[in-house]
C-alpha cells in the first residue's frame, strides 16, 4: 500500500506533465521513499493510479538502477563510488575498510538491518574523490578516518 | 579571465534569487524578451557556441532547425544526467547557480517559441534536484517564468524530471523515452528530435553549460564570445579536473587552453610531484593522451585531430603508479554496467571485453588475450546502435595504442609493471 504522502506526490509529478505514464519515475520514487525498497503491490498500485499496465511499471523500475525492486536496504544505504577518478585516489582501499569495519561484504546488509554496502559507478563528484553517498547525502574527500568518524555518527 | 559560467560560486547563497539578481541576474532575459526570437538564435549562431554536452554541435544551428509554426507545442529539455565518469561541472552550476541555468534555459525557450521544458536531473543529484525546484519557484514567483513573462506576452513553465540511474538516459533520445514514461533506450535517427522529439513535438535538447552560456550572450553580445579561444570552437569551458594532480577541480578557462598549462599552471602541478603518465581530455569514452600531447589544446577540433575528444570536458590525470590494465578495466565495466541492452555488440561484447580484462588484470590472462580484445574491438565498432557501444571501443584502444607493452606484461609475468 503506497502512503498517503506517495500518494500526494504523485498528484503532483502528474501535474508536471502532458500524460500520466510520464509520472511513472517519480511514483515508484515516492514508493521506495516510504520502505527503502518497492514491493510488487506498489507497482500494482501505481499501474492503476496512472493508467498503465503492471508489466509497463515494472518495466521501468527494472531499469533504472536505483530503484530497489524487492531488494530491501538497511536503514543507511552506503554507496561507495568504484569508478576512475575515485579508484585513482584509492576507493579500493576505502571500499576494504569499509567491509571491515561493517563486518560486511559489498552487496550484503548487516543482520541489524541498520547499513547495506554497494559499489556504485561515478556520482559525479570526481573532484573531491574519493567519494560515497549515505542515502541522499554525498561524502567527499573520504580517508579511513573520516569513514570511521562517519560510522560512529551513524551508530 | 572574467569568469561568467563559475562567476557566482562560492559565493553566500549563491542559490538564492535575491543575490543572483543583485549580481546583475535576469537582465540577460529582460533584454531578450524585447528582441525577436529570431534574432536570439541568430546571435546564438554568430557567437560559434556548440553544445558542450559531448558532440560540439552548433546550438545556433540546433535551434534553427525548430519548425516556427506557432500553432506546433514545443519543447526545451535541458540536459542534466551527467554521467561520463570525471565530470561534475553540471552540478557545479545546478547546486550553486541553479538561475544561470533557469536564466538561460528562460532565454532558449523564447527563441524556440516552447511553452515547456523540462531539466532532467540524474537521480543521485537530490540536492541539486531541490535547488532547481526552489529557483523554478523564486523565478515564477518574480515573474520570470510562468504566465506573460515580464509583460512580454511569452509564458513558460520549467519543471524537474528526476532519472533513476541509467547512464544511458544522457543519450538525447533515451533521455526523451525515460521523460515519456519508458525504459531509457535510444531510439532511431531520423526523425531528429528537432522535427519529432518529446511527445513526438519539436525538441531541442541541450546540456547545461551550453544553456548557462547563453545569459552571457545575450549580454556581453556575440562577438565578445566568439573572440575568446579558437575560432572554430569559441567561448569560455568548464574543464573538471580529476585525479592525480594538486588541486583538482572545476576550472573556468578559454576553450582552447592547453593540457600542459590546466595541469601544471592551474591545478598546481602533479599530486606528489610525480611524472605523468596520461591524461583523458573528455570524461572515459575519449581515448587517452600521453606526455608527447602536453601541448595540445583543449577544444573540440584541436583533441579530434589527435584522434581524441573534448568530451564533456572532463581532464582526468595518472601519474607513473596508474596500472593501466586496471584503468582499462574499470572505464569498460562502466560501459558494461551501463549498456542499456537495445544492440548485440554492445550488450553482448562490452562484458565480454570485461572479462578478458579482468583475467589479465587479475594475473589469470592468457597469451593471445591482447589480440582477442583487438578483434573484439573490431567487431563491436561501428555496429551498435547508439555511440556508447563505439565509446567503449574507442576508449580501450587508446589504452591498448599507447600501453600495449603494459597488457602484454600482465599476461607473461602474471602482475602489474607500474603499480
Ligand atoms: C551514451 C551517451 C551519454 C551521454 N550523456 C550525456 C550527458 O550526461 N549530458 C549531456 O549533456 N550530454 C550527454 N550526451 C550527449 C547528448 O546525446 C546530446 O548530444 C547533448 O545533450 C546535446 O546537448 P548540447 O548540444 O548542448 O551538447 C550523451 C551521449 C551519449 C551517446
Ligand atoms: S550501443 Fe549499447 S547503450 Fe547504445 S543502444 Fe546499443 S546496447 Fe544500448
Ligand atoms: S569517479 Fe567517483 S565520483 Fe566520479
Amino acid at each position: 500500500m503506497l502512503s498517503e504522502r506517495a500518494k500526494k506526490e504523485i498528484e503532483a509529478a502528474l501535474r508536471k506533465y502532458p500524460n500520466r505514464k510520464s509520472a511513472v519515475m517519480d511514483a515508484l520514487r515516492a514508493a521506495q521513499k516510504d520502505k527503502g525498497h518497492i514491493a510488487k503491490d506498489d507497482m500494482d498500485e501505481i499501474a492503476s493510479i496512472l493508467e498503465m499496465r503492471s508489466v509497463e511499471v515494472n518495466a521501468a523500475a527494472a531499469f533504472y538502477t536505483m530503484y530497489n525492486v524487492d531488494r530491501p536496504v538497511g536503514k543507511y544505504h552506503i554507496q561507495v563510488c568504484r569508478n576512475i577518478s575515485c579508484s585513482l585516489l584509492g576507493a579500493e582501499h576505502l571500499i576494504k575498510h569499509m567491509e571491515r569495519a561493517l563486518s560486511i561484504k559489498t552487496g550484503e546488509t548487516t543482520p541489524d538491518k541498520r547499513f547495506t554496502l554497494s559499489t556504485v559507478e561515478c556520482l559525479g563528484s570526481c573532484g573531491t574523490a574519493p567519494m560515497m553517498q549515505i542515502n541522499d547525502d554525498y561524502h567527499e574527500n573520504l580517508t579511513e578516518a573520516k569513514i570511521d568518524e562517519l560510522l560512529k555518527k551513524l551508530e | 579571465m572574467e569568469k561568467v559560467l563559475l562567476k557566482n560560486l562560492g559565493k553566500p547563497d549563491s542559490h538564492r534569487i535575491e543575490n543572483y539578481i543583485a549580481n546583475g541576474g535576469y537582465r540577460a532575459l529582460e533584454a531578450a524578451l524585447k528582441l525577436k526570437p529570431d534574432n536570439i538564435v541568430q546571435m546564438v549562431k554568430d557567437s560559434g557556441l556548440r553544445g558542450r554536452g559531448g558532440a560540439g554541435f552548433s546550438t545556433g544551428l540546433k535551434w534553427s532547425f525548430i519548425p516556427k509554426d506557432p500553432t506546433i507545442p514545443k519543447y526545451l529539455c535541458c540536459n542534466a544526467d551527467e554521467g561520463e565518469p570525471g565530470t561534475f561541472k553540471d552540478r557545479g552550476i545546478i547546486d550553486n547557480d541553479p538561475h544561470l541555468l533557469v536564466e538561460g534555459m528562460a532565454i532558449a525557450s523564447y527563441a524556440i517559441g516552447a511553452a515547456n521544458s523540462y531539466i532532467y536531473i540524474r537521480g543521485e543529484f537530490a540536492f541539486g534536484a531541490d535547488r532547481l525546484e526552489a529557483a523554478i519557484k523564486e523565478a515564477t514567483e518574480k515573474g520570470y517564468l510562468g504566465n506573460n513573462i515580464q509583460g512580454s506576452g511569452f509564458s513558460h513553465n520549467m519543471y524537474v524530471h528526476k532519472g533513476f540511474g541509467a547512464y544511458i538516459c544522457g543519450e538525447e533520445t533515451a533521455l526523451l523515452e525515460s521523460i515519456e514514461g519508458y525504459r531509457g533506450q535510444p531510439r532511431k535517427k531520423p526523425p531528429f528530435p528537432a522535427l519529432s522529439g518529446l511527445y513526438a513535438k519539436p525538441t531541442v535538447i541541450n546540456n547545461v553549460e551550453t544553456l548557462a552560456c547563453i545569459p552571457a550572450i545575450i549580454e556581453k553580445g556575440p562577438k565578445w564570445f566568439s573572440s575568446m579561444g579558437p575560432e572554430k570552437s569559441p567561448g569560455p569551458k568548464i574543464y573538471c579536473v580529476s585525479g592525480h594532480v594538486k588541486k583538482p577541480g572545476l576550472y573556468e578557462l578559454p576553450m582552447g587552453t592547453t593540457v600542459r598549462d590546466l595541469i601544471f599552471n592551474h591545478c598546481g602541478g602533479m599530486l606528489k610531484n610525480r611524472e605523468l603518465k596520461a591524461v583523458i581530455p573528455g570524461g572515459v569514452s575519449a581515448p587517452m593522451l600521453t606526455t608527447r600531447d602536453l601541448d595540445t589544446p583543449l577544444d573540440f577540433d584541436s583533441l579530434a585531430a589527435k584522434g581524441s575528444m573534448l568530451g564533456s570536458g572532463a581532464v582526468i590525470v595518472m601519474d607513473e603508479s596508474t596500472c593501466m590494465v586496471k584503468m582499462a578495466l574499470i572505464i569498460n565495466r562502466f560501459f558494461s554496467h551501463e549498456s542499456c541492452g537495445k544492440c548485440t555488440p554492445c550488450r553482448d561484447g562490452t562484458p565480454w571485453l570485461t572479462n578478458i580484462l579482468k583475467r589479465i588484470e587479475g594475473g589469470q590472462g592468457r597469451q593471445g588475450d591482447v589480440e582477442l580484445l583487438e578483434s573484439l574491438c573490431t567487431n563491436i565498432f561501428g555496429r551498435t546502435f547508439c555511440p556508447l557501444g563505439d565509446g567503449a571501443v574507442m576508449a580501450l584502444r587508446g589504452a591498448l595504442k599507447n600501453f600495449r607493452d603494459e597488457f602484454q606484461y600482465h599476461i607473461d609475468h602474471k602482475k602489474c609493471m607500474a603499480s
